[in-house]
């Protein structure tokens, strides 16, 4: 009884680690992982890119409707091509990236969650932090789940890696960001697409 | 001096546009980085690497045009030495 009580007990705590989520860190040391922006304006669209992201997402291959997680992207990341715009862009008017260092999106909530293979859709709700406003988002994403596939990324390190990847739109008056000044040379909606990738190593 | 400042403003307007041309004719504003796309093999990610490049804008052809024609405006007020004020002096 005490042999099959014991036996039991290790299945069972197998299965509890099998189905916890795993922990993926979205620190890119190949630096390919961009949250890019657009905004229209009348001369040229203002087309950007930031790379200083990083964060962790809690996936569970089995139950992916569970995920949790946090992205923060660094203010002072961000690029545009022209010199003057990036300054005015990171400065108080703006962004002011000096007060307001970190953009984070925090998820709480899957929803319409559909699993196709190792590929997930879900409209994700979370807090959406920008120049110290938080806001809550439904934003729609796909995330892809590659076993085994560290290595191929990264020499001599086995796991797993998370794809995802998500587009959505907000408003810049809705985050403090100028609200009703220039929107004649900058439109109020800015484009956010988000391609990032996370690694769980074994 | 009159003429050497209209020969500097012709000389600034085309050596711009000639430059502006052979950067591309970007219609944009100047830039100092350009994007270029990286795709990662293993995750498909498509990633961007800055490198700088300057390539003019309109505000570059804008600020030429602008220098090019306050020197053009400077060189209306320049008054040019007449043959008859040389031959006074000479007398």
């Amino acid at each position: 009884m005490k042999t099959q009580l014991t036996v039991l007990g290790l299945v069972t705590l197998a299965g509890v680690a099998l189905a916890a989520p795993q922990t993926f860190d979205f620190k890119d040391p190949k630096g390919i992982n961009s949250a890019g922006f657009k905004l229209d304006a009348p001369l040229e669209s203002i087309n950007g890119n930031a790379s200083g992201i990083y964060g962790t997402v809690w996936f569970d291959p089995t139950n992916p409707g569970a995920t949790k997680g946090r992205i923060t992207v660094a203010a002072s990341s961000l690029i545009v091509p022209n010199p003057l715009q990036r300054q005015h862009m990171l400065g108080d008017k703006w962004l002011d990236a000096a007060r307001f260092p970190t953009i984070i999106f925090e998820s709480k909530e899957f929803k319409n969650v559909q699993a196709t293979g190792d590929t997930t859709t879900a409209d994700v709700t979370g807090t959406f932090t920008l120049k110290g406003v938080s806001k809550e988002l439904t934003v729609p994403v796909k995330l892809t789940y590659l076993k085994d596939k560290l290595s191929d990324r990264v020499p001599n390190q086995k796991g797993d890696l998370l794809v995802i990847r998500s587009s959505f739109t907000i408003k810049r008056s809705d985050f403090n960001i100028n609200t009703g000044q220039f929107e004649d040379k900058v439109s109020d909606a800015i484009e956010i697409n988000l391609s990032i990738a996370g690694a769980s190593p074994k | 001096m009159k003429k050497t400042l209209r020969i500097i403003a012709v000389a600034l307007v085309v050596g711009a546009m000639a430059f502006w041309t052979a950067a591309g004719a970007n219609r944009g504003w100047t830039k100092t980085r350009v994007p270029k796309k990286i795709i990662d093999e293993v995750t498909g990610l498509e990633g961007i690497q800055w490198r700088d490049k300057f390539v003019p804008g309109v505000d570059f052809l804008g600020a030429a045009f602008l220098g090019a024609g306050v020197l053009a405006g400077v060189s209306l007020f320049v008054r040019t030495k007449s043959k008859g004020s040389k031959n006074q002096t000479k007398q």
